[in-house]
């Protein structure tokens, strides 16, 4: 009979395709040798040893450790006496503050970015318009909004405050009369007064303010170098992952949150810029995301990439300890292409749950609403969206955003770098 | 012969079947469509692939059949998120060595409308047609191309390499 094979043979389709599918949501569980791949690149144990920073040669002196930590906490440093780093960097807040944009002295464009494993990008800021960190760690405290502080200011300080630990770690430093005859707020800052004093200073003594200055820098980012990102859920997973033990699996990640996973490394795309153990790639992406309310749209990289070439504090810097052959980042750096213009830095995803608002300037609440936001993607406000909508379903948001909080874990820190230091 | 056999047969069964078989029979086939393309089409969008024919060889002519180029990467796997150098061997299409010639490199990734992160060089010339290819920096999986524009004796061609990085 003619009819019956073609009926068979729709039948038997039917059949292998429902089978194919009841067995690809049965064997869920399962990874396959790529997706393990991809799970262990992102495990905290991939994580190499702190990157040396050349720029930097007291990067991982004790010494410079405790003199960064109290130079973090202290809020001498500022205008008003009351912003420290610690301010917005604050260490129960994953050293980031919880709002929109930045509070200092006045309101900064951007959000604080975390200060978890920082050392390990070669760029920082949202527009990565430094190179290190302690050319980072000096850019809020001369910025008017942030500490407000002038060099000449915080040099004094250095030697009223710190002068042993200074110079046990550095060079002596002048005579408190020789530094009591500098004007008082002086630096090439936003306010006319301190910038017009700066430039009558002779330049031998700019440049003798400006190597405290960096020094301070230094020694701040020895410390900043010791906050690094702790083991997560997520990592638990991997961990029982690679022992096979199933049950350590079970109770590291929920159902839903294995699901957000999976979706996380695969359908959803994540992995494209938020990959390696620290769920980026360091590098600068136009998301799409809104002008902030109240603020032109931000070009991001166009003009980071353009400020970090250009930097007094950059690796190529006479402030810097790197040899040229070292700054290879800066030598090989891209600044004059269209996918610049509204790009920023991919951020962590450690402890992203802690981090609320969200995008470079808080534009988004919740991780919901991030999520929502790659789902549909808007017209970039600048330059050109790389995002392709998602089309995930309610369920599959849900799952996504479950697996998002299993990333989270208090920072591996000695704990009494955590706080502020004892005297 | 084999044909015209097949396609009475199949009139055959048309004329046999009642009205209600044959709309059973186009739902079935409809189902069984649908589902196939519902597959087909998440599994495009899960993994967006590369075009099939990409041609991914390390030894290419260039466009105008000047020089022979091969890359050879650093290190293999490329790594991603990491610079590195390459080397870039130039040759006549008869095997000579190409000396002093100027190269440029720029790299794109086809399917996301941007480049590499850096701004790669060729940085030194190290004999036997080898010349150093300094900055090169991957910071994504997926499909690259990676080309190269070679100006040798008032001669300029270019080539283009294929690359799909895990």
């Amino acid at each position: 009979m003619p009819r019956r094979p073609i009926l068979l043979g729709i039948a038997a389709v039917l059949v292998i395709v429902a089978a194919a599918s009841s067995y690809a949501r049965w064997s869920r569980p399962a990874w396959t040798a790529e997706e393990r791949q991809i799970l262990e690149e992102l495990w905290i144990g991939s994580l190499p040893e702190l990157p040396p920073d050349p720029s930097n040669a007291v990067a991982d002196d004790p010494r410079a450790v405790a003199l960064g930590h109290r130079l973090f906490f202290d809020t001498r440093f500022s205008r008003n006496g009351q912003v420290a780093c610690a301010t917005c960097h604050q260490p129960a807040r994953a050293f980031s503050d919880g709002r929109p944009r930045g509070q200092g002295v006045g309101t900064t464009d951007r959000r604080t970015q975390t200060l978890i494993g920082a050392a390990y990008s070669p760029w920082q800021f949202w527009d990565g318009r430094k190179d290190s960190q302690w050319a980072q760690a000096l850019g809020p405290l001369e910025s008017p909004v942030e500490h407000g502080g002038t060099r000449t200011q915080y040099a004094r300080l250095i030697a009223e405050h710190y002068r042993a630990e200074y110079e046990a770690i550095f060079a002596p430093l002048p005579a408190d009369a020789e530094l009591q005859r500098l004007p008082e707020a002086a630096g090439p800052v936003a306010d006319p007064a301190a910038r017009a004093a700066w430039e009558a200073m002779r330049p031998e003594d700019r440049d003798l303010v400006t190597r405290i200055y960096v020094n301070m820098g230094k020694a701040i980012a020895a410390y900043l170098r010791q906050i690094r990102p702790g083991a997560s859920r997520f990592d638990a997973y991997v961990e029982a992952l690679r022992r096979g033990d199933e049950a350590g699996m079970a109770a590291a990640l929920s159902a839903d949150e294995v699901a957000g996973l999976r979706l996380f490394i695969g359908k959803a795309g994540c992995t494209e810029c938020h990959s390696g153990p620290l769920f980026t790639n360091h590098e600068f992406h136009n998301v799409g995301v809104p002008a902030a309310a109240g603020l032109p749209a931000d070009r991001g990289r166009a003009l980071g990439a353009a400020q970090v070439l250009a930097d007094e504090f950059n690796c190529t810097s006479p402030y810097s300890d790197a040899r040229p052959e070292d700054c290879a980042e800066l030598r090989f750096l891209k600044h004059d292409a269209p996918e610049l213009e509204g790009a920023f830095k991919t951020p962590t995803l450690r402890n992203v749950a802690e981090r609320a608002p969200y995008m470079h300037a808080g534009q988004f609440a919740t991780l919901r609403d991030v999520l929502d936001h790659y789902n549909r993607v808007l017209a970039a406000a600048v330059g050109h969206s790389e995002l392709q909508p998602l089309h995930l379903s309610e369920t599959e948001l849900a799952q996504l955003e479950a697996f998002l909080r299993a990333l989270s874990a208090p920072p591996q820190v000695p704990a009494d770098l955590l706080a502020p230091p004892a005297d | 012969m084999s044909t015209g056999m097949r396609s009475q047969e199949s009139a055959g069964i048309a004329t046999r079947l009642g009205s209600w078989q044959r709309r059973a029979l186009i739902g079935l086939g409809l189902v069984v469509a649908v589902v196939a393309i519902g597959y087909a089409l998440m599994w495009v969008r899960m993994h967006q692939p590369p075009p099939d024919d990409l041609d991914l060889s390390t030894t290419r002519l260039t466009a105008a059949g000047h020089y022979r180029a091969t890359i050879l990467p650093g290190s293999d796997p490329i790594p991603i998120n990491r610079l590195h150098t390459w080397t870039l061997h130039v040759e006549t299409p008869d095997g000579r060595p190409v000396e002093s010639a100027q190269i440029t490199v720029d790299g794109d990734m086809p399917q996301h409308g941007h480049g590499l992160p850096t701004r790669p060089q060729v940085t030194r010339y190290l004999g036997n047609g080898d010349y150093l290819v300094e900055g090169m920096k991957f910071q994504m999986g997926g499909w690259w191309v990676v080309d190269f524009t070679i100006t040798a004796d008032g001669r300029r061609d270019t080539v283009r390499f294929n690359l799909v990085l895990e």
